[in-house]
């Protein structure tokens, strides 16, 4: 059982593929970070996950095969858009009881408390909130829903550190405690660092990387060493990426090192998501997915 | 902690799932919609104290005028009085049913351009659509909301006007059939606003964008208000054909009919000219002949003349009514019908 299964999911846009070639599965109570340029089909595979849209080819099925956007996946997955879109005209208390009356379960009480923690009064409109503001309303609604898949797109754009602070903690909270899912997507690596277990890298509408971040550090390294080594050593490792100074050049690699296989000079260090994140995404034809038989079972 | 209720393995959940009630969507539309439909609201409010002021002074000055058992109009006192009567108080009722007429198109647009164009202009659709009810149920919810409030709106008004104008066809001066207010009566009224808020959020559906939405709604509805007025209403049912004199009281008190077209023969049964038809006039006038309709009437049978015209009787008024009420209706369903399958299929 996956929270999230796709198969060779594509979306075409008129004449070009917003995505294509999708194959996902994602064990339940993964952190997810969906990351990739812009338009590299980040914001198109939420909308797919949630049933926005629907796939061109290929499937989507969320919470152990429930077909996304089916009755049975959206009352299990709460979603919000990038830039957390809200009824301006409407107050903090108005909306809670919109949405609390557009679903079947619903936390009325884990609501309120939130908003009280972040100091939002029920009373304050909508539309005089911050952006900020919002962005933590926009939350609390898709956690009162009490979702087993959370899906948040861009949620940490419009906060500043402090708050992206706080909501990440939140979420994570949230996610430990009920077995909750997330996939978010974002450009702030260091924050992902902190919160995924999971990496979805897409480039240009298609897979790059996908895996466990424990998998995928554990099979990365960063090697450092002088410049004029460098060719000998990607003729005989995956390099994924080369970056070279003036003297000193580093490699990311793909590869288990065994002990003496560097040469004079050089030393390894395991690598960081963020380094290898930055790597993959200079390097798109350069990619580090699960087999497909992994895939499958 | 513990409140998930949902399993999650396998379709055994789809059917475990029950859906959000009626009731709770039904109050999301209210508590969205409740600004614009107040609004329409007050609009139809506004006008049904116009024609009950008006409907009221109307009454009093017929009996102050001694009209009201003058049907049908045989009496000579009767026809001067009814002269009087309908110079002071037809071109008011006019002004009504100019505004009646376009009254179902701004309620329309009111209530129902932004229902789905505001979404996703907004953006909120991405709120609204995500959430457990899913999207269609949120549409078929409001959709059946502002549907019955503005039928049962329209039906009221229409009422009102039906009370509100009944002088003026028993006095014979309008047919009930008439294009300018059958459908400001009866079932039509309520049909053409039903019609009006489909339009309306179609329209929405299509464009994505609130005003070219209104535009578009406008337009359309209008285009199809021109079209049966002077195509499509008339052929319902057969019209008929009659000679001679129109008779005011025909069809037993229910109004007089709804004439198509008129045209006269000449003794051998050929039609007859425009150009012969004055000729004739003007001989009539020179030799001294009063020109009332009964007096040119008989004149002209004496010269082998003979009139002829088609018309729709007065009796068919609730035909008629059925009629053009069950196809708006029909094309309301369709429209909205339309425009859940748009939802469901295109969108972002």
């Amino acid at each position: 059982m996956y929270i999230i299964e796709t198969h060779g999911l594509g979306k075409l846009y008129r004449r070009t593929w917003a995505l294509r070639d999708c194959s996902l599965a994602i064990p339940p109570g993964s952190v997810v970070a969906l990351v990739g340029h812009n338009g590299a089909g980040k914001t198109t595979l939420l909308n797919l996950l949630v049933g926005l849209i629907q796939p061109t080819e290929g499937s989507v099925s969320v919470l152990g095969g429930e077909r996304a956007g089916s009755p049975a996946a959206l009352d299990g997955v709460g979603y919000v858009a990038q830039e957390a879109p809200l009824y301006q005209n409407l107050t903090v208390g108005d909306t809670l009881r919109v949405i609390a009356n557009l679903n079947r379960r619903w936390d009325q009480g884990r609501a309120e408390a939130r908003l009280a923690e972040l100091g939002i009064p029920l009373n304050r409109r909508v539309g005089r909130m911050s952006g900020g503001q919002q962005a933590q309303l926009a939350l609390t609604l898709a956690l009162a829903r009490r979702p087993k898949l959370l899906v948040l797109d861009e949620p940490l754009a419009m906060l500043d550190p402090l708050a992206r602070f706080d909501f990440m903690e939140m979420v994570m909270t949230a996610a430990s405690q009920e077995g909750m899912s997330v996939v978010l997507s974002s450009h702030v690596l260091a924050e992902l660092e902190r919160v995924a277990d999971y990496l979805v890298l897409l480039s240009h509408g298609r897979l790059q990387v996908a895996g466990t971040v424990r998998g995928l550090i554990a099979a990365h390294h960063v090697l450092s060493g002088p410049v004029s080594a460098v060719e000998k050593l990607t003729g005989r490792l995956p390099a994924v990426h080369v970056s070279q100074g003036n003297e000193e050049a580093r490699i990311l690699v793909n590869a288990d090192l065994k002990a003496g296989e560097l040469p004079e000079g050089w030393r390894a260090e395991p690598a960081s998501l963020e380094e290898m994140v930055l790597g993959y995404l200079r390097e798109p034809d350069v990619s580090a997915l699960p087999e497909a038989e992994e895939v499958a079972v | 902690m513990s409140a998930m209720t949902v399993p999650t393995s396998g379709s055994a959940a789809a059917t475990a799932v029950r859906p959000v009630p009626w009731r709770k969507l039904a109050w999301v539309g209210w508590r969205q919609h409740r600004l614009a439909l107040g609004g329409a609201a007050a609009l139809l409010v506004g006008m049904c104290a116009w024609m009950l002021v008006s409907g009221l002074q109307m009454r009093s000055a017929l009996s102050s005028f001694g009209l009201e058992h003058c049907t049908p109009l045989t009496a000579s006192s009767c026809t001067t009085q009814e002269t009087v009567f309908i110079n002071d108080y037809y071109s008011g009722a006019q002004v009504v049913v100019g505004v009646l007429t376009v009254l179902p198109i701004l309620v329309g647009v009111l209530v129902g351009g932004p229902m789905v164009a505001r979404e996703l202009e907004t953006g909120t659709f991405r709120l609204s659509w995500t959430q457990g009810c899913g999207r269609t149920r949120w549409l078929i919810a409001r959709l059946a909301l502002l549907a019955i409030a503005v039928t049962a709106g329209a039906t009221a008004v229409s009422v009102i006007f039906s009370w509100y104008y009944h002088p003026i066809l028993q006095l014979g001066q309008d047919s009930p059939l008439a294009p300018q207010i059958f459908d400001l009566q009866g079932a039509a009224f309520a049909g053409w606003t039903l019609a009006a808020l489909a339009i309306s959020v179609c329209a929405g559906a299509l464009v994505r964008r609130l005003v070219p939405a209104i535009v578009a709604a406008v337009v359309a509805w209008s285009g199809l208000l021109v079209a049966v007025v002077f195509c499509l209403r008339s052929h319902y049912l057969a019209p008929l054909t009659g000679t001679g004199l129109i008779d005011p009281t025909n069809g037993n008190g229910q109004g007089v009919p709804w004439l198509l077209s008129q045209w006269w023969t000449q003794p051998g049964g050929m039609p007859a000219s425009q150009a012969e038809i004055a000729t004739l006039s003007n001989q009539l006038r020179q030799a001294g002949g009063l020109p009332t309709t009964q007096a040119v009437q008989q004149w002209f049978a004496e010269q082998g003349y003979v009139k002829y015209f088609t018309y729709q009787p007065a009796s068919r008024f609730w035909q008629f009514q059925l009629i053009e009420g069950g196809w708006l209706l029909a094309l309301s369903v369709l429209l909205g019908a339309a425009t859940i399958l748009l939802i469901r299929h295109r969108a972002t």
